[in-house]
């Protein structure tokens, strides 16, 4: 076979968490980089607060465009319970990123089943390497919820096979031209996220 | 919205299948775009709408929107037409007679096959329409090709005067990968519509003449599929064992097995026989790798072409490299490492955990809900309150009512049955359930989309249902796209919106059974209800309020629980708002000595839109404006 590497990263998360803006800054950034990219998600009826997932390949030639189970490098988790359902996914070696802000659904309200008790817990006892860190409370403490997203990637940017730097400039980019105010914060939480998860 | 994006230095872009399609087809110098929504097809549209040189339109159903493609075609301008594939099933009717009379200029129409079941009713092929239809379909493997054969669509159509099916499924819909793009053409158009009655007014006698037409035209594409550069075989060293491939296959395929020789079917129908004979000749064993149904299989076989296939492959779902890895080992008589599994749908159901199985991961499903505020959410709160009805439900939101908190659908078969299955369920009551009402529940666009011909056939036939027509002023699950109710176009741009008491009036229903309610007012829902349910005709509910994901929906200021007054009766949580989240459960024993359960709540005021709906079934008024419990 050929030496063709593919990096696969799967981003897991509920509807309007940002799970499909993620993936994208990704494969715009691998793109950018020269790789070939493919993405894409199972998102069905997701924007009803269901479960999204979005995956992103790239390498030199990437072919079929869903991630193999047991095939992810890298699991970025918005959200414990789903980085739980999700980290089957990954390779023996891959490492899983979690946010560890939870997100009840209604099912889980009404009673009729229960919030896991500790998601984190039951994936680093696979022996995964797991970083989990509360993304949300890094967001919510610099004034806007949806910079979670941001957290999330400085989180993972070093485990990328290119370098943290291109990553945030794509992300700070794409606010320089739309929303020139949160180029700072954003900055902010892609570096937090980065320090978070070197020390978790 | 962004205009025709510039081509500026590269041509490289990274696009969806969806977005690939609709600048293929402003390439083709297609003129007229026109669907119905529909997950995965639905932002073919909406990204051909950024193309002020194609005239777009959300039509009202699939018929409609193939019709409109069609009189364009006539017309003299090249025309796509996108739809789910259980839209083609509503088209059907315009393609069978279509395929008839032929095209004028080039006629092309996108289906995209659900195959996975994201979210629809059903699984289905939609290449049998090809055979049906004598129709050639076109497959595309990946997001380049799907723009690519939207040109090709084009010119097949033109040259063999025949509409073309360009099939996709949700992995070519959905998927983004790198294209590189063109720029538009204008086809020179020809003189404008051709009168040709022999061929357009389809009478019998003219269908009788256009029968031996079709047949000479599936024979001369069957030519042009066997030489065409659409299909060909791919060489591979490992000659154990040849795949017979079409759209995403070949990636699955290619991915899992570099070596293997293959034929790639771009234009899958009419089958290149001969072609594929060559491919059998060159390897010990053909497999056919094909998604959903056995239909390459079967004509193989039919033509004699010995190969494998669904003995070996799973009929449901998605194929995937590891789908076709331990399916094929297992056929070389090699060590399969893992069992070939027919995979679930995955958004539902969570993987079996494949690290270690002994960790028994197992995660509570997390299924579609109504948004937080949805106008529906009261609605169905009533439905789930009310005794001896039968309630008839619909496509789209409408079926997440037979969910969580409410369980209020008895019955959903496919868009706009809500209204016919209610009838039915009325006339052919038995006497053990004389005393049930009949309810239908619809959405707006739904309703104009097929229900309406149901409520005519209602009250025409002297039925007796009670109809909740939820109008929310767009397409809610498929994104909130406008339509007639919502007096706005694809473009966004004001059009006419449609009077609902005045239509239901005019299809029979009596003016003092139509009723306008504010769906957030859950007194008048429910007495609205109550009253018409017992009165013995047709009676209309209408709901005015809009969906919370149209942009100009008015959030209020979010509402909070006032801990000292909340009794922890769970009341609120039957309204299902995902924006109600349970703080703590306490099991208390009461007087009597019997236990129950209480449910402490609290509202999440980052997504809570103030709608004022759950305080109205809080007894000891817990929920209050968080503005005024931070003052107090
Ligand atoms: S007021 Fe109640 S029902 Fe309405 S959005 Fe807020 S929490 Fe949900
Ligand atoms: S209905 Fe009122 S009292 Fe009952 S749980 Fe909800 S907020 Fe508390």
């Amino acid at each position: 076979m050929s030496e063709n590497k593919i990096t696969n990263i799967l981003v897991a998360g509920i509807g309007g968490q940002g799970v499909m803006t993620a993936a994208e800054i990704l494969s715009q950034t691998a793109l950018a980089q020269g790789f070939d990219v493919k993405k894409t998600e199972v998102a069905g009826m997701a924007q009803r607060g269901g479960v999204v997932t979005s995956h992103v390949r790239f390498g030199s030639q990437v072919l079929s465009p869903a991630i193999p189970p047991g095939e992810a490098d890298i699991l970025v988790g918005f959200e414990p319970a789903e980085a739980l359902r999700w980290c089957s996914h990954l390779r023996p070696e891959g490492v899983i990123m979690i946010n560890t802000t939870r997100q009840e659904p209604p099912v889980v309200s009404l009673g009729l089943y229960d919030y896991p008790e500790d998601p984190v817990g039951e994936i680093t006892n696979t022996g995964i390497e797991c970083h989990a860190f509360d993304a949300g409370a890094i967001a919510r403490e610099l004034g806007n919820f949806k910079l979670v997203n941001t957290v999330m990637l400085g989180a993972i940017s070093e485990l990328l096979p290119f370098s943290a730097e291109v990553l945030k400039a794509e992300i700070l980019d794409r606010f320089r031209g739309r929303k020139p105010t949160l180029v700072d914060i954003n900055e902010k939480a892609f570096e937090l996220g980065r320090q978070a998860a070197a020390d978790n | 919205m962004s205009a025709v994006p510039p081509l500026s230095e590269s041509n490289r872009r990274f696009m969806s299948g969806n977005e690939a399609i609709a600048r293929g087809a402003w390439e083709a110098g297609c003129n007229l775009a026109a669907a119905y929504p529909g997950t995965p097809s639905t932002e073919i549209l909406e990204y051909a709408a950024h193309y002020p040189e194609m005239y777009t339109e959300w039509s009202v159903n699939e018929k409609v929107s193939l019709e409109v493609a069609i009189g364009a075609s006539l017309a003299g301008s090249r025309a796509l037409c996108a739809m789910k594939h259980v839209g083609l099933n509503v088209a059907s009717d315009a393609l069978m007679s279509q395929t008839l009379a032929g095209v004028g200029a080039g006629l092309v129409i996108a289906v995209a096959d659900d195959v996975g079941l994201s979210s629809s009713q059903n699984e289905q092929d939609s290449r049998f329409w090809g055979r049906f239809a004598h129709v050639p379909v076109l497959e595309p493997a990946d997001t380049q090709e799907a723009y690519e054969f939207v040109r090709r669509g084009f010119e097949l159509s033109e040259q063999f005067n025949t509409p073309v099916i360009l099939r996709l499924t949700t992995r070519i819909c959905h998927v983004k990968g790198v294209v590189n793009l063109g720029q538009r053409q204008e086809i020179s158009r020809n003189e404008g519509f051709v009168k040709d009655p022999a061929r357009l007014i389809m009478t019998p006698g003219v269908a009788k003449k256009r029968l031996p037409m079709m047949f000479e035209r599936d024979e001369e594409v069957q030519r042009h599929s066997e030489a065409s550069e659409l299909n060909f075989i791919q060489a591979g060293s490992d000659r154990r064992v040849g795949f017979v491939t079409s759209g995403p296959t070949y990636m699955h395929v290619r991915e899992a097995f570099p070596d293997a020789p293959l034929i790639k079917l771009g234009l899958s129908y009419p089958v290149p026989f001969d072609r594929i004979r060559q491919l059998a000749d060159q390897v010990d064993q053909l497999v056919v790798v094909e998604e959903v149904e056995p239909l390459l299989e079967t004509e193989l076989k039919a033509a004699g072409i010995e190969l494998l296939g669904k003995e070996i492959l799973p009929r449901i779902g998605e194929l995937s490299p590891n789908v076709l890895r331990p399916a094929i080992a297992g056929l070389l008589g090699e060590e399969v490492v893992e069992e070939a599994p027919v995979k679930p749908p995955v958004e539902i159901k969570p993987p079996a955990p494949r690290i270690d199985p002994a960790t028994g991961i197992n995660v509570f499903p997390r299924p579609p809900t109504m948004c937080v505020a949805c106008p529906h959410l009261g609605i169905y709160y009533c439905l789930s309150k009310i005794r001896n009805t039968t309630i008839s439900g619909d496509i789209g939101c409408y079926t997440l009512g037979a969910g969580h908190p409410w369980n209020a659908l008895d019955t959903t078969i496919c868009m706009g049955a809500s209204m016919g299955i209610a009838h039915g369920l009325d006339k052919g009551r038995v006497e053990a359930d004389k005393d049930k009402k009949v309810i239908a529940v619809i959405g707006d666009s739904t309703f104009m989309h097929m229900g309406m011909q149901g409520l005519l056939d209602i009250t025409y036939n002297k039925g007796n249902v009670t109809i909740l027509l939820l109008d929310n002023r767009a397409v809610g699950m498929t994104g909130g796209q406008d339509n007639p109710a919502s007096g706005r176009d694809i473009h966004g741009e004001e059009a006419m919106q449609v009077d609902f008491r005045k239509l239901c009036e005019a299809l029979g229903v009596k003016p003092e059974r139509i009723h306008e309610v504010n769906p957030y007012e859950l007194p008048t829902l429910f007495t609205a209800l109550r009253q018409e349910v017992k009165v013995p005709e047709p009676s209309v509910i209408i709901t005015n309020q809009p969906c919370v994901l149209v942009d100009h929906y008015g959030a209020q200021p979010a509402l909070t629980v006032d801990d000292d007054k909340c009794t922890g009766c769970g009341n609120c949580l039957d309204i299902g708002c995902p924006a109600i989240l349970v703080t703590r459960r306490e099991t208390v024993v009461k007087p009597n000595g019997s236990e129950k359960e209480l449910a402490f709540v609290k509202i999440d005021s980052g997504a809570c839109t103030g709608c004022d709906l759950c305080p109205k079934t809080c007894g000891p008024d817990a929920i209050v404006p968080l503005a005024n419990y931070v003052r107090q």
